[in-house]
């Protein structure tokens, strides 16, 4: 043939890091498996130029109490098994979860604040119904961060979990933390680079490894923001490919948190007619939330109906053939 | 891909002469680069210089316009491979399938829904871009008067989906007019194919065979048999070869200037998957990564809003927020004693708010500060959403010659300067509203003077 076409690569020279979250017996925890994210040589699944030596991980959102403000979906779709995080943890499991990413709302239903030593109980629960290795978000307000992420690195010694968020203002003690009881951090910025770096800077100067530290660049639902974060994860993960080290972290997105707060996923009555069947869209909207965040380098994308879970596990499946 | 002053320098003669109106060759190949002379000025220029010159100034990604009666998709002359280096221009069409086999019912049935479909987003009206019509029977005079039943129906773009250059003519013959989309020519067809493109000088979508090599030896072909209106299908179809061969066509195109390959992509999503849900996330990745007509093999507004929506969502300009003009807004007919609210300019947020206000019925006063186009916390982080710049608008809009009473709700996320505002507007009263938007209406009930 009179024309030849060579493909384009790029020449990378920097790789994403590898982070292993979970430990096994032999490694002085109790997990079934460990979960290792990350390596990635190339843009997301592009095979030709690059490696991606490990898959997207999927982690399935559960809570230490009743979700009461959650879409009817969503408590549909788990039913009793909202009630005792054990139970929800498991069943998650069995849906395909690679993680569980247990989010501690920091009051129960009658507006009790959480104990230290109930986080810390709740935990060793859901360490004791899965095999799966672990990550464990406090309820966003500074104080009660601190006094649960604490109790939490200590009752899960030895398990590798990882702890979230550390802010900007708030990772001192939570990055302790996990240094004392040998945890990993989240470090979670929004949506700008810089402010990505510097946090990630500011946290292995406390000494913890770079190996234990996965970024959180803020992710905004379909609709609501998806495209800052879009492009702000296109950007790190291309710094990090030129080899921008302090960018070469994994990235997690809250998609579920995200997606089923906004109107579309949590409304059945009252929305337009052109809005269409409540329950498709609802999973449709986080679906979609997902599967961009993957295009634009997610390693971790948490998620919260277990049918988003089967299509993304199954996409990701299919943009792993090949590697 | 435009050239340089120099690269522009090396293709003229470097007399000197003058005669162009500038010193040197070297002025005048700057003038050309920045656009501030025209070639026509050089009477010395040579043939070739002036190809080279007209080639590099013709976009890497050809511009290709499909049209019906009243409607058009334009899609390619794409400059970046990531928005941020930029932005995308062209959103990519959404169009739905239907085939001549199914029951004329059916058929109908799809077109006129997926034809009227229309959702609000931020203030903006998004529709289904058009319809591929597949001619599955191999049967020229019904593919014919089913399009002809399409066109009867919807006046939007379409693309015609054969093999066989006599069911396109036969089509092509209801068609008259218009500008569809012929799919498409491959290795066995090509001749005839590019013949019929070229008589009613219409589009044709190229299709290869999961071989880019291939791909471009039968642009070629078809190229020198007239054609310049091109559509890409490289043949792909799973999320992996799609990616990859959607991301490698771009690349080549504008890192390259591979001219073969410069043209927009059509994609399929639905012969690529394997479930309904995985047909809507492989669209979405056709969103994202490079698509420009993208055929759907179902319409369910439950998944059209979302795709439309991530459409909307990566090719706004991540420069320019979509956002609102600043002032003051009227809901109902308001009165002077009618509550006073106030929120941002990002398009986003007034409309999630406006929303909210039109249900609960309240006739309302939406003051919209000028916050640079971002959301409530956003602006607030930024400076731009705080007691001053409230207290500003309020002045600049003459709200206390529209209102009677002096008290304004703020929203619960930036409860947090409800005494600074306080401080800041004299007289007036600072009322935190709800944190969500969806709460406005209980809460508005609430509200009496
Ligand atoms: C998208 C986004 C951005 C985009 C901007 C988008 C835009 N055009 O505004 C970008 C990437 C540019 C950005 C930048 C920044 N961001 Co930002 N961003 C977000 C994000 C993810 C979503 C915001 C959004 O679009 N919300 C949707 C809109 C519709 O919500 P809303 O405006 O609040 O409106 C709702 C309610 O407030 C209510 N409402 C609105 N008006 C009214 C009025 C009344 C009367 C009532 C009752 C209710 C009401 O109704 C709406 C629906 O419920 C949030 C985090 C998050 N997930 O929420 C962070 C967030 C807002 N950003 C934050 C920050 C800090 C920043 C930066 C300062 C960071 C930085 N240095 O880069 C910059 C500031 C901008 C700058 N200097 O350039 C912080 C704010 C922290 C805080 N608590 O103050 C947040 C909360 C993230 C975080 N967790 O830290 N951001
Ligand atoms: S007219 Fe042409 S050759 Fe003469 S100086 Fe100008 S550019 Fe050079």
């Amino acid at each position: 043939m009179p024309v030849t076409v060579e493909t384009p690569t790029e020449k990378w020279t920097g790789s994403v890091r590898k982070v292993t979250l979970g430990a096994t017996a032999e490694q002085g925890g109790t997990r079934a498996r460990t979960v290792t994210v990350g390596g990635e040589t190339t843009l997301p699944f592009l095979h030709f130029e690059g490696k991606m030596p490990n898959p997207p991980a999927i982690a399935i959102e559960i809570q230490d109490y009743y979700p009461e403000d959650w879409s009817p979906l969503l408590k549909e779709a788990w039913g009793e098994a909202l009630k005792d995080p054990a139970i929800w943890a498991e069943r998650a499991e069995g849906y395909g979860a690679d993680l569980i990413t247990l989010r501690l709302r920091g009051v129960d239903n009658e507006d009790n604040e959480t104990t230290p030593e109930e986080a810390a109980t709740t935990v060793k629960n859901v360490l004791a119904a899965t095999g799966l290795p672990l990550i464990v978000r406090g309820p966003g307000q500074a104080e009660l961060d601190n006094e649960l992420l604490v109790a939490v690195a200590e009752a899960a010694k030895g398990e590798r979990i990882a702890l979230g968020l550390c802010e900007g203002k708030n990772y001192r003690t939570i990055v302790a933390a996990a240094l004392a009881h040998d945890q990993l951090v989240i470090s979670s910025t929004p949506m700008d680079v810089n402010l990505s770096k510097q946090l990630i800077i500011l946290i292995s100067d406390m000494a913890l490894p770079l190996d234990r530290i996965l970024m959180d660049p803020t992710t905004g639902a379909l609709g609501y923001g998806i495209e800052y974060g879009y492009s702000v994860m296109e950007r790190l993960r291309i710094a990090a490919l030129t080899g921008d080290t302090m960018t070469q972290q994994p990235m997690i997105c809250f998609v579920g948190e995200e997606s089923w707060r906004q109107k579309e996923s949590k409304a059945g009555e009252g929305v337009p007619e052109a809005w269409g069947d409540w329950a498709k869209r609802g999973v449709t909207w986080e679906a979609m939330t997902a599967t961009t965040v993957l295009h634009s380098g997610a390693d971790i994308v948490t998620i919260r109906h277990p049918e988003t879970g089967e299509i993304v596990k199954g996409l990701i499946g299919k943009l792993m053939a090949g590697s | 891909m435009p050239l340089s002053g120099l690269e522009i320098y090396k293709l003229l003669p470097k007399t000197n002469c003058k005669e162009c109106g500038f010193p040197t060759c070297l002025a005048f190949a700057m003038k050309l680069a920045a656009k501030q002379a025209e070639l026509a000025a050089c009477p010395h220029v040579s043939e070739e210089a002036q190809a080279a010159l007209a080639a590099a100034a013709t976009p890497p990604i050809r511009l290709i316009t499909i049209s019906s009666d009243g409607r058009k998709i334009e899609v390619g002359n794409e400059t970046v491979m990531f928005r941020h280096e930029k932005t995308f221009y062209h959103e990519p069409g959404l169009l739905v399938r239907v085939k001549d086999t199914q029951p004329l019912e059916e058929f109908e049935e799809v077109i006129t829904k997926a034809a009227s479909y229309s959702v609000e987003r931020v203030g903006m009206k998004l529709n289904v871009s058009g319809f591929a019509v597949e001619n599955v029977s191999g049967d020229p005079a019904l593919f014919a008067e089913r399009v002809e039943a399409l066109r009867a129906r919807a006046d939007l773009p379409r693309v015609l989906i054969s093999k066989d250059p006599a069911a396109m003519e036969a089509a092509l013959a209801k068609l008259q007019g218009t500008v569809p989309l012929l799919y498409a020519a491959d290795k066995d067809n090509w001749q005839a194919m590019a013949e019929l493109a070229k008589k009613h000088n219409l589009p044709l979508a190229v299709r290869g065979q999961n071989d880019l090599t291939a791909l471009a030896n039968l642009v070629e072909q078809v190229k020198q048999a007239g054609l310049e209106d091109i559509v890409l299908d490289p043949g792909a179809r799973g999320p992996v070869d799609t990616l990859i061969s959607l991301t490698q066509l771009r690349r080549l195109a504008l890192k390259k200037n591979f001219r073969l390959l410069g043209y927009p992509i059509i994609t399929f999503p639905g012969e690529g998957a394997a479930s309904e849900a995985e047909e809507v996330v492989l669209a979405a990745q056709h969103i994202a990564k490079y698509g420009g007509f993208i055929v759907l093999d179902r319409f369910d507004p439950a998944t059209m809003y979302p795709l439309l929506t991530l459409r909307l969502n990566i090719y706004t300009d991540p420069q320019k927020p979509i956002q609102m003009e600043p002032g003051i807004y009227e809901f109902g007919e308001p009165t002077a004693d009618s509550p006073l609210l106030t929120t941002t300019n990002f398009s986003l947020t007034y409309f999630s708010v406006a929303g909210e206000v039109e249900s609960s019925g309240k006739p309302c006063w939406l003051l919209v500060c000028d916050s640079e186009g971002m959301s409530v916390l956003t602006a607030w982080a930024a400076g731009n959403f705080d007691a001053e710049v409230i207290a500003k608008m309020v002045k600049q809009f003459n709200i206390e010659e529209k209102i009677a009473h002096r008290r304004i709700v703020i929203p619960g996320l930036v409860a947090v300067i409800s005494g600074e505002l306080e401080d800041e507007l004299s007289g007036w009263e600072v009322l935190v509203g709800p944190r969500e938007a969806v709460d406005l209406p209980v809460y508005l009930k609430l509200w009496h003077t």
